[in-house]
């Protein structure tokens, strides 16, 4: 007996396609005159099978990948009419052993991983509370109102729990601070200012999983005596503030959240804000400047925002998936998520793949996992079957860290020991056409676009970094350029008042000790190994490869190719603009990548 | 401008209010940002700090079409200097310009989160992944011939 349809339905479905998936089983459905609930889900972390379509009964539901609307007919006729699943598109089973859930897929990706934060994430409608209650859900806070705040935050304490932003500060001590601020009135932020590149962790639990970010707010909240919460999401996220709009109405509704909640004396609302687009606004103290309405600069700690935060007044901060934690800690023990990870890093951390690799997506495992595992085992290695060279953890405020120490421990201390951070969880994967200046030159640009402009070691010393770096990938760089990165790094990390700028230097640092031998290719041989940094390169056509078929003529944007039919073509190197297009759509491997020095 | 005095009268509203002047109007046109200093009560400097600190805002009208490029780092590995630079090139203007008709306004934003699809690019609210600089001008002919489904 078939349930539902579910199409997977969070920004990456839809932007692979999901809606016209949707639209067409829809269609199909009403000409067939079939009564099939068709619902929507959110990501179960496949990114990299989108569009999702997941048919549900009582015993088990499967998942097609890939489903573009002319695979719907077969499906609807095979499995939703005659109970046969369509073997060759499944991508992933679950079923049911003694009411836990229990997930096989084609490639293994979910073998390794364990699911709390993400455990309702593409099997729940997120704008539908019942199924979330349905799921278990608003149970923890109705056990949490039974108990004494200070119970709540020494559960929160014991399990281990540490920010999930990136920082990694125990979130039960935090809360503990902010218990023990005097005051009447204090305030509760939710930070969902997701700003690192290369990161889609949060956005995915808000757009998934709404309720549980609010249910594990107004346990907080309730442990903390907080009032008055905000969820400040960033302004590029419309969809997951759409859900989550419609996430409180529902739960005011059913007297989760507003006055008197659940009947008792406990009252606490939230209101969501939007941030205007700020990366430093993740930084609390700046993130509470900008809810103010003044311009988002960081402010120095102590106090920290647990004495005084948000008008003057003690404030809780913590992000989101560090939220999406609470309730499932609240209904299993701490003793339970204290088994999970290593033995300072508890529990498990949702990153997000992305990059050159191969299956690309959300994944959440325990920590504790090597690198090794996580890249290989779940993500797939690289799409084109390449060597792995690096993996950036932490977008900007990060490290890159080489192939040779993937055996490292996914957790706070031994991703730092790397030089590198945990932080929030991106995960950009990089193979050999990756050059590791262009990378740490990518990641200064966006740190000089992104400072407030209020630490001169910040506003300037990133600055004076980029201007080094574009010098060294234009090989015009020399042997003192690398000494004066060395010694400007350290000089920012100690000028700097909030993170953005203490850890600004990292990806030049990382890149520096771990990939040194590129950036002195680039400095003494004017060579970039990995033939990205365009001053060093040239596109040549080999006469023995090509056949004149003009297809790189055809598609130079700047006409710098010619050559006639069946004859070899010719680039002209004063013309070209070095855009890699004729590279890529040569069928014959007849466009090479030459240094500039070298003969045509 | 009647939706100004639904707001409570603290600093805390000037963000929100200059959001709703621009999904109203596209930008922030002088005269609004006066009105929302009046009604404040705060000096236009301090709205002008504020709208000029954050890359949401903008001070000149928005073409019919905005469109976002990703410049995140997913989207960078995966070549979108090289989308930049082709669309761009399709409508003869620079990142953060718009054309003289007022067709399309370029924007180049940090990440939109969409990073498994890299590279993308955001044309209004819909998000295009996995392009190509060739894929992404036949997305640029057909919005210029006015054949882009919303």
């Amino acid at each position: 007996m078939i349930e539902a349809i579910a199409v997977g339905m969070n920004s990456c479905g839809i932007a692979a396609g999901a809606k016209a998936t949707y639209e067409s089983i829809e269609t199909e459905l009403k000409k067939r005159n079939l009564d099939v609930t068709l619902k929507i889900v959110g990501c179960v972390g496949m990114c990299y099978n989108e569009p999702l379509v997941s048919v549900f009964t009582k015993d088990e539901i499967i998942t097609y990948g890939n489903v573009m609307p002319d695979m719907i007919p077969r499906i609807m006729e095979e499995h939703i009419l005659n109970g046969k699943p369509v073997e060759e598109w499944v991508v992933k089973r679950d079923w049911y052993e003694h009411g836990i859930r229990k997930t096989w897929d084609v490639d293994g990706y979910f073998d390794k991983q364990k699911k709390i934060v993400l455990e309702n994430s593409g099997y729940i409608n997120p704008e539908d509370i019942d199924e979330y209650i349905a799921a278990g859900g608003y149970k923890a806070l109705k056990k949490a109102l039974g108990m004494k705040p200070e119970e709540i935050i020494d559960i929160v304490i014991k399990s281990g729990l540490r920010g999930r932003g990136g920082a990694g500060f125990p979130t039960g001590l935090k809360w503990k601070f902010v218990k023990e601020s005097k005051g009447e009135v204090k305030y509760l932020i939710c930070n969902a200012d997701e700003g690192d590149p290369g990161a889609f962790m949060d956005r995915n639990v808000l757009e998934g999983d709404p309720h549980r970010v609010i249910e594990g707010m107004i346990i907080g909240a309730y442990a903390t005596g907080a009032h008055n919460g905000l969820i400040y999401v960033r302004a590029e996220y419309p969809l997951a503030i759409e859900r989550l709009k419609k996430a409180l109405s529902q739960a005011r509704d059913k007297g989760f959240l507003g006055d008197n909640i659940l009947g008792g004396a406990f009252s606490f609302d939230i209101k969501i804000k939007e941030g205007a687009g700020a990366f430093v606004c993740g930084e609390e103290t700046a993130l509470i400047q900008s809810i103010e309405g003044k311009r988002g600069m960081p402010k120095p700690r102590p106090p920290y925002p647990a004495q005084k935060g948000l008008w003057g007044k003690p404030t809780n901060i913590n992000n989101v998936e560090t939220w999406a934690n609470i309730p499932w800690i609240i209904n299993h023990g701490w003793e339970k998520y204290a088994e999970i990870g290593t033995e300072k890093s508890k529990g498990t951390k949702v990153f997000a793949l992305a990059g050159k690799i191969n299956r690309s997506g959300n994944v959440e495992v325990p920590m504790g996992l090597t690198l090794k595992e996580l890249l290989y085992d779940i993500g797939g290695g690289t799409k084109t079957g390449k060597r792995i060279k690096a993996v950036q953890l932490g977008g900007p405020s990060g490290g890159c860290i080489p192939e040779r120490l993937f055996g490292t421990s996914v957790d706070y201390e031994s991703i730092t020991e790397t030089g590198a951070i945990m932080g929030s969880g991106g995960m950009v994967v990089m193979d050999e056409e990756t050059c590791m200046v262009d990378i740490a030159k990518f990641f200064l640009d966006f740190t000089v676009k992104e400072s407030c402009g209020k630490c001169t070691f910040c506003r300037l010393g990133t600055r004076r970094m980029w201007e080094i770096l574009d010098k060294i990938s234009k090989g015009k760089g020399t042997p003192d350029d690398i000494k004066t990165l060395e010694r400007l790094a350290p000089q920012i990390m100690a000028g700097s008042l909030c993170a953005l700028g203490q850890t600004a230097p990292k990806p030049v640092l990382t890149t520096l000790k771990y990939f040194r031998d590129e950036y002195l290719a680039h400095v003494d041989e004017k060579k970039c190994p990995a033939k990205v940094c365009r001053e060093l390169i040239k596109y040549v056509i080999n006469p023995d490869k090509c056949t004149g078929c003009t297809a790189c003529a055809r598609s130079c944007p700047v006409n710098a190719i010619s050559g006639k039919k069946r004859e070899v073509h010719k680039i002209d190197q004063e013309q070209c603009i070095k855009c890699r297009t004729c590279y890529e759509v040569c069928k014959f491997g007849a466009v090479e990548i030459k240094y500039t020095y070298e003969d045509d | 401008m009647e939706y100004i005095r639904t707001y409570e009268k603290s600093q805390s509203s000037l963000i929100p209010l200059l959001q709703e002047t621009q999904k109203k109007f596209g930008y922030l046109p002088k005269i609004a940002i006066q009105e929302i200093c009046d009604y404040l009560e705060i000096p236009l400097s301090r709205a002008y700090g504020v709208a000029t600190f954050y890359s949401q805002f903008r001070f000149e009208p928005l073409g019919k079409y905005l469109i976002k490029i990703c410049h995140g780092t997913a989207c960078h590995v995966n070549g979108s200097i090289k989308i930049a630079q082709a669309v761009m090139e399709e409508f003869g203007i620079r990142e953060g310009k718009t054309t003289e008709d007022g067709l399309v306004t370029l924007e180049r934003v940090a990440c939109l989160g969409c990073c498994s699809l890299a590279p993308v690019i955001m044309i209004n609210d819909k998000v295009y992944g996995k392009l190509t600089p060739d894929k992404v001008r036949k997305l640029a002919k057909k919005l210029k011939e006015g054949e882009l489904r919303d």
